[in-house]
């Protein structure tokens, strides 16, 4: 059994990582879940949070908004709208993206005032998660 | 035949000319490598996105319940083109071309009786466009604002075209951009958005599970999908925009070039001109005493 994968983080402006990680936390829309080398292939929409990923020399964390993880026997890829490093993520973006996020919520049409307003609650979430 | 000092004028305009011309292009070369590392780093996610996609689609796109961003409205009556040229000009025949391509689009879609509507981003193309179809303009996206394109802009173009279509403003979308092929050659595009047109992968990839339903994921990632769309479109067209105005810098630095010296021959000719027709003057003068 392999005991590395590939594991690629992309958003539409960057490639923010790719490296070989023995496991990676996944913030799926449904719930966390861990991604290890030979997961089944699974392909799920991801909610703000953070993504932990476990390398030979350590783990590391980013700051994921909204996108998706598919996960395949070559590796693991997720394209987050918006990724930002652990260290990089302060709280003026965090409140930022909150800001924008219960604008959003307030504009929302009828049927989508829920998602929106998950989403603003996510954010706080993982805000509060990683102790900003 | 001009004076001397006229002459003298004209070139040292020239020459002032061609510094300037000199210095623009060596901006634009500057501005293209970065543009083009921008639209390389977009790459990436723009690919994936599209394969995952392609996937979900075939899967998905044939089914009752299809969202009508990938199955489209069922009619092709109303059509969005959405027009994207530079804030900025002097660069070649950049923006004219993308003008060109959609305006024979929009007037051969209104020789087909459809119904055509405009959305242009960029100032350029809006110039150009309004003169002769400045009926079908609904909006226009400034730019010139924006000192680093950002996925945010196209996000924020994605979300006011996805709120025309689900006002019904339209049934179908295109954009009309320029694709970078190298320095001298930008392509210009048209690519539909929506319905997505998603290629196939050809490869029979693997089985995934979804999480949650393959049209969930769908419905969530279609809107996304015209973001991504529209943010590459962006940056090729950025890419494109600099390469052409090198491109047209360089040929206008050359032609300054060549100008100074023709006026130099001329300027040369004329002032030994002047000096003959002084020692005639002077020896015929003699001459005469």
């Amino acid at each position: 059994m392999a005991d590395m994968m590939q594991f690629d983080l992309v958003s539409p402006e960057r490639s923010v990582a790719s490296l070989q990680a023995s496991e990676v936390q996944i913030p799926g829309a449904e719930g966390d879940f861990t991604a290890m080398p030979d997961h089944a292939p699974v392909i799920t929409t991801l909610r703000p949070g953070v993504l932990t990923v476990t390398t030979a020399s350590g783990s590391e964390s980013y700051f994921v908004t909204g996108g998706f993880a598919e996960v395949s026997a070559e590796g693991t890829s997720v394209l987050a709208e918006q990724a930002y490093p652990k260290a990089d993520m302060t709280r003026e973006i965090l409140d930022q993206m909150i800001a924008d996020a219960n604008t959003a919520r307030d504009s929302a049409a009828e049927g989508a005032v829920d998602a929106a307003a998950k989403f603003a609650a996510d954010l706080v979430a993982a805000g509060d998660e990683i102790s900003l | 035949m001009p004076n001397l000092k006229d002459l003298k004028n004209r070139i040292a305009s020239v020459k002032s000319t061609r510094k300037i011309t000199k210095a623009m292009q060596m901006v634009a070369a500057a501005k293209l490598r970065r543009a083009q590392e921008a639209a390389e780093a977009g790459r990436p996610y723009a690919e994936r996105f599209n394969a995952v996609m392609g996937g979900l689609a075939a899967s998905v796109g044939n089914s009752e319940g299809a969202p009508k961003l990938l199955s489209g409205t069922g009619s092709d009556q109303t059509q969005l083109l959405v027009v994207m040229t530079a804030e900025r000009g002097l660069c070649g025949g950049f923006n004219g071309n993308i003008a060109k391509l959609a305006r024979s689009a929009a007037q051969k879609l209104i020789a087909e009786g459809k119904t055509v509507k405009i959305l242009t981003v960029g100032k350029k193309g809006r110039e150009v466009l309004r003169r002769e179809l400045g009926d079908h303009l609904i909006g226009h996206v400034d730019l010139s604002e924006v000192k680093r394109l950002g996925y945010a802009n196209a996000a924020d173009i994605a979300q006011d075209i996805l709120a025309r279509f689900d006002a019904g403003e339209f049934d179908v979308a295109k954009i009309y951009f320029s694709r970078f092929e190298n320095v001298i050659s930008q392509i210009p595009t048209e690519t539909q958005i929506i319905p997505a047109a998603f290629e196939a992968t050809g490869e029979e990839g693997t089985v995934y599970d979804y999480e949650p339903s393959e049209e969930e994921i769908l419905a969530d990632l279609l809107p996304r999908g015209v973001a991504t769309q529209i943010f590459s479109a962006l940056l090729e067209n950025g890419a494109s925009e600099q390469g052409a105005r090198m491109s047209a810098m360089d040929n206008a630095t050359r032609n300054a070039g060549e100008m100074i010296d023709k006026l130099t021959i001329q300027y040369n000719r004329s002032r030994q001109a002047v000096i003959t027709n002084e020692l005639i003057e002077i020896i015929s003068g003699a001459e005469a005493l």
